[in-house]
């Protein structure tokens, strides 16, 4: 195939891949934006501030979805790094099987679990909660961390733990100082992906917050079936956001194993 | 990693793997084993002073419900088989250098981080018969007012659906597929263009072999998000049939608390799909 081929090609994947962002985009910054009319007749930023007003409840439901992603990444960062080095530099018997154990929640839907995690919540007292919500996020966010974790100690050489030991350092040194540098990049592209795996939940967000615990997802569906289609576009453009300036961070970082587990979700 | 594997547990023996792992099974085990366990009780009608088949016999006998399934399992392999054929063309075309890949790379990954319920909303302001290509159509002459534009969202055939699935899988399928294509590098198909074999031929008998186990996993993620997600089909979807998770979610809600267990049969019979797709695509033989 030729490189103007290639050119054509590669350019109508990237107008496809852009063309549903178009509208959302427009919406935001438009008044009264009719059939058959292709652009707005009126360009306003009405829209953004309204949603950014003391009466709006966009800024909130912004704080709220930023602090569950924030803890639910954080907390899997807490949980995935020691699973992720011990799958990463063992072999034991019965790794498939928790390498499978781990897998299941990738791969099973939401509310598959969701219903029955309801339940659970019910019994202690955890739904309509944002602990709740953080808690459920776990599901999606924390398998993801222990792959990608796995894959960072799998090029991890210990021997250097060895020598620092043999050095002198104490043990918490050698976490501090040997191991954290080694695996800080690795940390930061989980935590990150993490992050926007909560961002994106809906479904298990409603399940166990009910209602109660408002994010951006939610307002977006809200705003949209009630017709408010700017509050919709600027709700739309704001739960963009965070993915294109992890993505500008970390662009170069993505391999096929992380995109594997997160992307999907 | 088979020498740093002995080197660590020569160096590092002292734990034990399991005890790194603890913690996150243990969460994994509460939440997600809990919600499996607690879903499959509640659809015996556990948990409510009495235990019985009866939510399954309503369900499994309910055209609705069989209806769902076949809509849902049709959204699944037409997204799947879309996603990995145009996925497998994206890699093709953007493993070679041509003006502009970088960019085009950067741009691809794009919606990867989308959230769902965003790329659903954008789907339906493009694609409905008020969206933005219908008025471009009417811009061109082609349609007199939306009646005129198709129907391609919230239509019989989910093509709405389906075309938000493409939209977003077709990057994760192609970055996959693409790091592998690094990995794997040109030799394989070089040996077979200099033993004479054709180009498509060098793709189609010794790139593809070598591809298909991790296309095969990525399509069984795509096959078992598709069947198995609500964001999009409730938003993109007809009101009858709906799909299966939008229709455990009704029964889920329903002011009725009677039909609960009928939501956590379905919720079930939604598992099981994805258990299958596990047992078949993900165990290693």
């Amino acid at each position: 195939m030729s490189a103007r081929w290639r050119l054509v090609l590669g350019l109508m994947l990237v107008v496809a891949s852009m063309a549903p962002l178009l509208p959302l985009g427009l919406w935001s910054v438009a008044r009264g934006w009719y059939f058959p009319q292709i652009l707005p007749a009126t360009w306003t930023l009405e829209p953004w501030a309204r949603a950014l007003s003391p009466r709006s409840d966009i800024p909130e439901a912004f704080v709220t979805t930023t602090a569950i992603a924030l803890a639910a990444a954080a907390l899997s960062l807490v949980l995935g790094i020691p699973a992720g080095r011990a799958l990463g530099l063992y072999r034991f018997r019965g790794k498939a099987l928790v390498e499978l154990a781990l897998l299941a929640p990738v791969i099973v839907p939401g509310i598959a679990v969701g219903l029955g995690i309801h339940g659970v919540f019910l019994r202690l007292g955890l739904t309509n909660s944002a602990l709740g919500v953080v808690l459920v996020h776990l599901v999606p966010t924390l398998p993801y961390v222990v792959f990608v974790m796995s894959g960072v100690f799998a090029n991890y050489d210990a021997a250097a733990e060895a020598q620092a030991r043999s050095l002198g350092a104490r043990p918490l040194q050698v976490l501090w100082h040997v191991m954290l540098p080694a695996i800080a990049p690795g940390v930061a592209v989980a935590g990150l992906f993490a992050f926007l795996v909560s961002w994106s939940q809906y479904i298990l967000t409603l399940t166990i917050g009910g209602g109660r615990v408002v994010t951006l997802p939610l307002l977006l569906y809200a705003q949209a079936g009630a017709g408010r289609n700017d509050q919709a576009g600027v709700l739309a453009v704001l739960s963009l956001a965070p993915g294109l300036v992890i993505l500008a961070l970390v662009a170069r970082r993505i391999t096929g194993r992380g995109v594997m587990i997160g992307g999907a979700g | 990693m088979a020498g740093s594997a002995t080197s660590a547990i020569e160096v590092i023996g002292r734990g034990h793997p399991w005890l790194s792992l603890a913690p996150a099974l243990c969460v994994i085990a509460v939440l997600f084993g809990g919600g499996l366990v607690l879903g499959l009780a509640g659809s015996f009608g556990m948990g409510r002073g009495g235990a019985g088949v009866d939510a399954w016999i309503a369900v499994l006998s309910e055209g609705r419900v069989w209806r769902s399934l076949g809509l849902s399992l049709w959204i699944a392999f037409a997204s799947t088989a879309l996603a990995c054929l145009i996925g497998l063309g994206a890699a093709l075309l953007l493993r070679r250098r041509f003006p502009g890949q970088g960019l085009a790379r950067l741009l691809f990954q794009i919606n990867l981080t989308i959230p769902h319920a965003v790329g659903a909303l954008g789907i339906l302001w493009l694609l409905s018969q008020s969206g933005f290509v219908s008025r471009l159509s009417a811009g061109a002459g082609l349609i007199d007012g939306p009646a005129g534009f198709p129907a391609l969202t919230q239509d019989r055939f989910a093509i709405g659906i389906i075309a938000h699935y493409v939209w977003k899988e077709v990057p994760f399928i192609g970055l996959i597929l693409l790091a592998n294509m690094q990995s794997l590098g040109d030799d394989p198909e070089s040996a077979a263009r200099s033993l004479g074999a054709s180009p498509f031929a060098a793709m189609r008998l010794v790139l593809l072999p070598l591809l298909m186990p991790a296309l095969i996993r990525a399509g069984a993620i795509v096959f078992a998000f598709s069947f198995g997600a609500w964001e999009v089909p409730v938003l993109l979807g007809q009101s009858a049939p709906v799909a299966l998770p939008v229709l455990a979610w009704q029964r889920f809600t329903d002011p009725d608390l009677a039909t609960r267990p009928e939501a956590m049969a379905i919720a079930m019979l939604i598992a099981l799909v994805a258990a299958l797709l596990i047992r078949v695509a993900m165990v290693r033989r």
